[in-house]
């Protein structure tokens, strides 16, 4: 058993040095980072340990405005993209037909670039000297004047944003729920029918129920992945996203570390503490809550 | 399956109802579809005629491939799509090793602390990787490995996930198949190779596809550890592009470049169509 | 090659929440399966007997014991050292090789000298192939075989290596009730050809009795009895031996040896000379029942089952440990049902005392008992 044992940590070892060194370390270095004040890449020294880069970060008003375009862009996303992605996959399960075109169809977003389709969007949004952008063009058509969705008014660039990652990450939703869908046991809804139970209440009651823990697991996984949103926005609004005022508190992270701001590790260090705790936070949340509506 | 189609057929969804379900999967359809049109479309009008035109055009009379050739001429497109390959390939390459011979440690051999290790190897699945990229920088900064293709892979090889989706699939190869080829003197390693990879080709297919597109979207680590634009992948080249490359009016040429790198991962999907869903519904979690 | 078990001991660390210490699965087991014989390895599930199976095989390490292997100690030797062949109760078939392949590959493991040419290989496993009469489905895969042709494929797998020693483990237990009976006889013609040492391993004790040389049968890692079926089934060391072997099983009844002979519910129903008094279990075949108008086990009968050559005949007795007791009787013989009631009479050799407490077999001289 002893030369088992000792395979064993053979076939381990890769997998076990790239993890540690990439995945273990960064975890407690960043942490000890995120306490070292005033430290300096270039010297590798600090003065004291304590909570100032955290309070330094809560200051910021870049930080509390990546802050508040996340939790934005978190709430908006995550109910809108859950409830469309149930309402196409429902509609989905009841045709025959194309449905494995329409399948194929959406999930074209999940293996697109994110930032080569975002310049697409942005494309598609924008107003320029030339152009008022094709969306623009629809909107006239309601008598809606030409806005800048790229570069106007805050309302408008959160619109995109949203909008886009709506678009992004709804082949994984729609994707879950179809398969949720499919494996609930059809006599249960031989049973309904057989009882007379209108359609409305055969989807409250039975089919909603059945899949409501892959809707908690959406939900769970929607809320983390939001929270982390950085690429889409740079699709959409460039690599300077503080300019644009469209920053998220990865692209904070970011711009700390390297980047025209950069250079802060501790800062940085100290903003991907702050993110960590709120997903966890919100994940924390999200399993007691489940826990307690899906079980008994 | 059928039989619950006809129930719900049977259940009298007028076709009012089945018009409109299929008029609003339409619409998304189209949602989806429209980028990507809008896109193709784009990159083959001709610089003068895209801006010439106040109102875009839905379609274009005169297609013209001189965007293709601008995109890669006038910046070094094939470039980084040359590198964006080599990153990805080697990456998943790298990965599928390491994973599977972890995965094959967890699922058939047995050693002390076994479990212990694969609650913490779980455990990992927890850690963002927006927090470990920040030391990760520096540690590759202090090897000296910024700009080069080492300092792009060895972050990106390990993958808690693909380690724990191929484990599953390696227990559930029956454990006599192990014992018989024990029996006839196999070694683990030949018994890895000749027996539970072709038996889990399927799984293993599907997890190199997954990591193939994660590799070729990557973004933010490729950001961080190259500046030199030798080592641009297609993400930081399109990025490179929109700030600077055609000037940020070429929307065409800019389209053409977009339509370059988007094109490998589509037919891949089309190709592989099944698998991928399939792998993707089992918590492959884009980004 | 004959195969020597001695003072066979494995013990397991205990699993499950909260489990501490070890479980022990076969104790001080030691048994010989002499060269060319097909022996039986028989109990209920748990008993250790697949245990004891891979440690012949060489895939579990005895804790205590040796093995040999006509005279050589394989105790220490690795599974492919031992030349064993194995079939497992899944076949364990590599679903993704051809019938042909999964035969050559135990020939593709061999190293340096032993190693043949690919010709001989292939020569072996067609010849293999030809045993178990497979040779047209050498180019399938497993899942396009049937069961019982999976089952031969296993079979020809082990055998490729002209192995010293045979080993199954549930050979039959995957099969369907006429499959089992063809595939039993097949085992049987098998090992008789081959003359290769065979032990098998099952909890079907008809399956085992009906073509092992020699069975072995065990009880939560004990040896409780080993030799000829017949013999064990006619002398059985204990009531657990007793009641595992035999359908329908035997009766067992509570009853009392008294001045040397046998009373079941106050009645004395057999002269048993040379048994000790007092309390005793007394367990009676099925067949041992002989209806008699004078007989002097009365029963009371709740039905009768028709066998077709026997019929089964259901009765109540108050002495009897089950609920219901079961005469097997020929369809010819003649019996008066009075008034629900039946009398029987009982056939010395096929009545079987045991002591109340120890459940060992208590001994009386059957030949001369009269009843």
């Amino acid at each position: 058993m002893q030369s088992n044992s000792k395979k064993a940590w053979l076939y381990l070892l890769p997998s076990l040095v790239l993890l540690g060194a990439f995945l273990v370390y960064p975890l407690i270095d960043v942490f000890i980072y995120s306490l070292e004040e005033c430290y300096n890449f270039a010297s590798q020294t600090y003065e004291g340990v304590g909570a100032y880069n955290y309070l330094y970060v809560l200051h910021d008003p870049y930080f509390l405005q990546a802050v508040r375009n996340t939790f934005l862009l978190v709430i908006i996303t995550v109910p809108l993209s859950t409830g469309l992605a149930l309402l196409i996959s429902a509609g989905l399960a009841s045709i025959r037909p194309l449905r494995r075109l329409y399948q194929t169809i959406y999930f074209l977003p999940y293996v697109t670039n994110t930032l080569a389709v975002g310049l697409v969007f942005m494309v598609l949004f924008q107003k320029t000297e030339y152009t008022d952008g094709l969306v623009n063009l629809c909107l006239g058509l309601f008598g809606k004047g030409p806005i800048d969705f790229i570069n106007g008014p805050y309302w408008a660039k959160m619109f995109v944003l949203c909008f886009y990652t709506i678009w992004v990450v709804m082949p994984f939703k729609i994707l879950v729920l179809t398969g949720a869908l499919a494996s609930v046991n059809p006599d249960y809804y031989k049973a309904a029918r057989v009882d007379g139970t209108s359609r409305g209440r055969i989807f409250w009651r039975i089919t909603l129920p059945s899949i409501a823990p892959m809707l908690v697991y959406l939900v769970i996984t929607g809320f983390i992945g939001a929270f982390k949103a950085y690429s889409d926005a740079v699709a959409l609004f460039g690599a300077d996203l503080n300019a644009a005022g469209m920053n998220t508190i990865v692209g904070y992270v970011y711009d700390m570390l390297y980047g025209d701001s950069g250079g802060y590790p501790s800062y940085a260090s100290a903003a991907a503490m702050i993110l960590f705790v709120i997903v966890l936070t919100i994940t924390c949340i999200n399993l007691l809550v489940s826990r307690k509506s899906v079980g008994e | 399956m059928k039989q619950k189609d006809n129930l719900r057929k049977s259940a009298g969804r007028g076709g009012f109802g089945r018009a409109l379900t299929y008029l609003g999967l339409s619409i998304w359809a189209v949602v989806v579809l429209f980028p990507f049109y809008w896109m193709v479309l784009t990159s083959l009008k001709s610089y003068g005629a895209y801006n010439s035109e106040h109102i875009p055009a839905f379609f274009t009379l005169s297609p013209t491939l001189e965007n293709y050739v601008q995109a890669f001429t006038a910046v070094p497109l094939g470039g980084y799509l040359l590198n964006t390959l080599i990153f990805s390939v080697i990456t998943t390459a790298i990965m599928v090793v390491v994973s599977t011979l972890a995965a094959y440690a967890f699922a058939r051999l047995e050693f002390r602390g076994k479990n212990l290790l694969f609650g913490l190897f779980l455990s990992m699945m927890m850690i963002p990787s927006e927090l470990v990229v920040i030391t990760n920088f520096v540690t590759i900064t202090n090897l000296d490995l910024r700009n080069s293709f080492p300092g792009l892979i060895l972050p990106s090889i390990t993958s808690v996930f693909y380690i724990y989706l191929l484990k599953e699939n390696f227990e559930q190869v029956p454990e006599e198949l192990y014992k018989a080829a024990r029996v006839d003197g196999t070694s683990d390693l030949k018994y890895l190779w000749k027996v539970m990879i072709p038996i889990c080709r399927p799984t293993i297919v599907t997890v190199t596809i997954l990591k193939l597109i994660e590799c070729w979207n990557s973004y933010v680590w490729p950001r961080l550890v190259t500046d030199d634009q030798a080592y641009f992948l297609v993400s930081n080249g399109i990025q490179q592009i929109r700030e600077e490359g055609f000037g940020r009016e070429n929307i065409p040429a800019m389209m053409a470049a977009v339509v370059v790198i988007s094109v490998p991962l589509i037919l891949l999907f089309l190709a592989f169509r099944n698998k991928i869903m399939e792998g993707a519904s089992r918590g492959g979690l884009k980004g | 090659m004959n195969i020597k078990l001695e003072n066979l001991t494995k013990r397991f660390p205990a699993r499950g929440k909260g489990a501490r210490g070890e479980v022990t699965a076969v104790e001080n087991l030691t048994f010989e399966a002499p060269d060319g014989m097909l022996v039986g390895l028989l109990g209920p599930s748990g008993c250790g007997k697949s245990t004891t199976l891979n440690m012949i095989c060489g895939l579990e390490k005895p804790t205590e014991g040796r093995i040999f292997f006509g005279g050589e100690d394989v105790t220490a030797l690795p599974p492919e050292r031992r030349g064993v062949g194995m079939v497992f109760q899944n076949y364990a078939l590599y679903p993704h090789l051809t019938v042909l392949q999964n035969i050559l590959f135990p020939l593709q493991n061999l190293k340096g000298a032993d190693r043949p040419t690919a010709a001989q290989m292939k020569e072996r496993a067609l010849e293999a192939a030809r045993m178990v009469e497979i040779e047209a489905l050498l180019d399938r895969k497993p899942k396009e075989l049937s069961g019982g042709q999976q089952q031969r494929v296993a079979i020809a797998r082990a055998l490729v290596k002209r192995p010293r020693v045979l080993l199954l483990d549930e050979p039959l237990s995957n099969l369907d009730a006429r499959l089992r009976l063809q595939t039993r006889e097949e085992i049987c013609r098998i090992q008789k050809q081959t003359g290769v040492t065979t032990v098998f391993v099952t909890h079907d004790q008809e399956e085992a009795m009906s073509i092992s040389d020699r069975i072995v049968v065990m009880k939560d890692g004990v040896l409780m009895q080993q030799g000829k079926p017949q013999e064990v089934y006619d002398d059985p060391a204990n009531l657990f031996v007793a009641k595992f072997l035999g359908t329908p099983p035997i009766n067992v009844f509570e009853g009392e040896v008294k001045g040397g002979r046998l009373y079941l519910g106050g009645a004395a129903v057999l002269e048993t000379p040379g048994a000790a008094e007092g309390p005793v279990w007394a367990g009676v075949r099925p067949e041992g029942f002989v209806p008699a108008a004078d007989g002097p086990l009365e029963c009371a009968v709740s039905r009768l089952e028709v066998l077709g050559r026997d019929v089964s005949l259901v009765c109540t007795h108050p002495a009897c440990q089950s609920p219901t007791l079961r005469a097997i009787l020929s369809s010819q013989s003649q019996f008066a049902l009075g008034q629900g009631a039946v009398r029987f009479a009982l056939v010395p050799g096929k009545v079987l005392l045991f002591d109340r407490d120890t459940e060992a077999r208590v001994p009386f001289a059957a030949a001369a008992a009269k009843q």
